[in-house]
C-alpha cells in the first residue's frame, strides 16, 4: 500500500470498495492494529498505537473490533461461547472461565442472533452450521462487543442477496446505536452504495477516490473496476470455501 | 539385452537403489557385532533347556483366590499409580506448554516477538526436553532412594519424565493448529488466557485429550515395568516371582497385564470415538 491518507470521524460509516487484491483487507488490519505500517503512521482517537507499552495497546486494541471474512470460530465451540467471546475484553478472567461453565449473558447473545435470524441455533455446535450461518455467528460477535470502532471484512461473502440485505442493514443500525464507528470492506458495490454514506475505492494498493456515495458514477465505478469488470456486474466471487467439514474422529499421535 | 541396445529404456533409478540398499547393509553390520547379535544361542540345548523348564512352569496359571485378591489389589494400585503419576505430570505440562506456545504471544500478532518473551519460550522448551529425556525408569531409581520403595517413587518418576512429554507435545499440539480463532480474540484486545480458553482450547481439545488418553495408557504399562525397581505394584510382585521362579504366579500376571493393557486400550479408543 502507497500514499494513503484516510481520516475517519467517530460515529462515521465508511464501505470500502474496490476488486480482489487492491488492499482493502490490508488497509482493515492497518487500521485494527493488527499489522503496524512499515512507513506512515496510524492514529486512533489521536494516539500512535504502536508508540504505547504492550498492555496499553492491548487495551485499545479492546475498544475496537476486527471481524475477518473468515469467521473465526472453533469447530467444536458452541454459537453461545463463540458470540460471548465478542465480550472477553470486558471481562476479568475468572468471569470469562465462569462463563464457560454458565454462560453469564444468555440473553445479549440471544438478542444479537436474534438480529441475523440465527435464536434457534444458541446452543448448536459451529461447525453444525452452514457456512452462511457462520458468518452470521462471526457478525453477530462484532454486535455482542462493546467496541467503538467496528472493522468489518467482507460481511457478506458467504450470504445470499436477501441474508446479505438483512446483514448490511443491521451492522448500520446497531453501528448508529451504539453511536460506533464502522469500516466495511464489500464486493458489493450496490449495497455499499445503498447503505453507505461515504465510499472509499481502493485500485492496487492506492486509494482512487474517497467520495460521498451520491457522488460515485457509474464512470469512476468502471475505472475502479477495469479488468475486473465481472466483479462489478456479477456476483460477489466467494473468496474462500467457508463451509465447515464435518468433524472426523480424532487421530490418534504416537510421538 | 533390449536394455543394453536401447539405453534409454534402462530404469535410471536402478544403480542408486543398489547403492543405498548396499550402504545400509554396511551400516548395519557393525551395530549388530557391537550388540553381540547371536540369535542362533537361543536354541542350543544349554538355553535352551532351562527356558523350556521355566516356561514349562506358566502352566497351569495359578488360580488360588488368595492369590488373585493380591494380584487384584497390586493391579489396581499399578492403574493408580499410572493415573495419579499422569495427573501431576498435567500440573507440570499445562502450564509449560502454555508458556511456550507462540500462538499466545501478544508481541507475536504484528511482526517479531519481543526478546524477552522469546527467551522465556525457549527455557520452557528446553526445560521440558530435559524433563522428558531423563527415562521414567532413572527417575524412578533415584527417588526409591529419596522417598523409598513403594509407589510414591513411580508416582514422581512417572509425573516427571511425563510432564516434560506431555507439556512437549502439547505445545506442538496447539501450535499445529489453525490459529485464526486464537489470534482474532488477542487482536480484539482479550488476555492470552481467555483467548486460549476460547480460541486455541476449543479448536485443539480433542486432539489434546486424545493424546493425554493415549499417554495414560502408556503410564499404565510403564508403571508395571517401574515395580521391577521398587516402585511397587503388578510389576513388584511379577520381580519378585520372578526371582523365585514361580512360573505359574507369573503366568497369571502376565495374563492379567495384557488384559489390562487390553482394556486400557479399549477405554482409550472408545472415548476418542467420543470425541468426534
Amino acid at each position: 500500500m502507497r500514499g494513503i491518507t484516510l481520516d475517519v470521524a467517530a460515529g462515521e460509516h465508511v464501505a470500502i470498495i474496490g476488486p480482489s487484491g487492491a488492499g482493502k483487507t490490508t488497509l482493515l488490519h492497518a487500521l485494527a492494529c493488527a499489522l503496524r505500517p512499515s512507513a506512515g503512521s496510524v492514529q486512533l482517537g489521536g494516539r500512535d498505537p504502536w508508540a504505547l507499552p504492550r498492555a496499553d495497546l492491548q487495551a485499545l486494541r479492546a475498544q475496537l473490533f476486527l471481524a475477518p471474512q473468515v469467521p473465526p470460530l472453533p469447530p467444536r465451540q458452541r454459537v453461545i461461547t463463540a458470540v460471548l467471546a465478542g465480550r472477553l475484553p470486558n471481562q476479568s478472567l475468572l468471569a470469562s472461565l465462569k462463563s464457560l461453565f454458565y454462560p453469564n449473558d444468555i440473553p445479549l447473545a440471544d438478542a444479537a442472533l436474534a438480529r441475523f435470524d440465527l435464536s434457534e441455533k444458541l446452543f448448536e455446535r459451529v461447525d453444525r452450521l452452514s457456512g452462511g450461518e457462520r458468518q452470521r455467528v462471526g457478525l453477530a460477535r462484532a454486535l455482542a462487543s462493546d467496541a467503538k470502532l467496528l472493522l468489518v471484512d467482507e460481511p457478506l461473502s458467504a450470504l445470499d442477496p436477501t441474508r446479505a440485505v438483512q446483514a448490511i442493514t443491521t451492522l448500520t443500525q446497531v453501528a448508529h446505536e451504539k453511536a460506533a464507528t464502522l469500516v466495511t470492506s464489500l464486493h458489493h458495490v450496490e449495497m455499499a452504495l445503498q447503505h453507505f454514506p461515504r465510499i472509499v475505492g481502493m485500485r492496487g494498493g492506492e486509494v482512487a477516490f474517497d467520495l460521498p456515495a451520491a457522488q460515485v458514477t457509474p464512470q469512476l465505478l468502471q475505472e475502479l473496476y477495469a479488468q475486473h469488470l465481472h466483479e462489478l456486474t456479477g456476483p460477489a466471487p466467494e473468496a474462500i470455501d467457508i463451509t465447515a467439514a464435518p468433524a472426523l474422529p480424532v487421530v490418534m499421535h504416537c510421538r | 539385452m533390449a536394455s543394453a541396445a536401447q539405453p534409454a529404456l534402462r530404469d535410471p533409478a536402478w544403480s542408486s537403489r543398489v547403492f543405498w540398499m548396499l550402504a545400509a547393509v554396511l551400516l548395519l553390520w557393525p551395530m549388530l557385532v557391537l550388540t553381540e547379535f547371536k540369535p542362533w544361542t537361543l536354541f542350543e540345548t544349554a538355553s535352551l533347556k532351562p527356558t523350556l523348564r521355566f516356561v514349562g512352569d506358566f502352566f497351569p496359571p495359578k488360580v488360588e483366590a488368595e492369590f488373585l485378591m493380591a494380584v487384584a489389589k497390586e493391579t489396581w494400585r499399578t492403574v493408580a499409580m499410572a493415573t495419579a503419576g499422569i495427573a501431576l505430570a498435567l500440573l507440570l505440562a499445562v502450564p509449560l506448554a502454555l508458556l511456550s506456545v507462540r500462538v499466545l504471544s501478544v508481541s507475536a500478532l504484528a511482526g517479531r516477538m519481543d526478546a524477552m518473551p522469546s527467551v522465556l519460550r525457549t527455557v520452557t522448551r528446553w526445560l521440558m526436553i530435559v524433563l522428558r529425556s531423563v527415562p521414567e525408569l532413572i527417575w524412578a531409581l533415584v527417588f526409591v532412594r529419596v522417598v523409598g520403595l513403594g509407589p510414591t517413587a513411580g508416582v514422581i518418576a512417572i509425573a516427571l519424565t511425563y510432564g516434560g512429554m506431555l507439556g512437549k507435545v502439547y505445545a506442538e499440539i496447539l501450535e499445529s493448529g489453525e490459529g485464526h480463532a486464537t489470534q482474532s480474540l488477542l487482536r480484539n484486545g482479550s488476555g492470552r488466557l481467555q483467548a486460549f480458553f476460547y480460541g486455541l482450547l476449543p479448536q485443539n481439545a480433542a486432539e489434546l485429550t486424545s493424546y493425554t488418553v493415549y499417554r495414560w495408557e502408556c503410564a499404565i504399562r510403564s508403571s508395571a515395568v517401574l515395580g521391577f525397581v521398587g516402585a511397587g505394584g503388578l510389576g513388584q510382585m511379577m520381580d519378585s516371582s520372578m526371582k523365585m521362579f514361580n512360573g505359574s504366579e507369573v503366568a497369571t500376571m502376565l495374563i492379567v497385564f495384557m488384559a489390562l493393557v487390553w482394556l486400557a486400550d479399549k477405554a482409550s479408543a472408545w472415548l476418542r470415538t467420543q470425541l468426534g
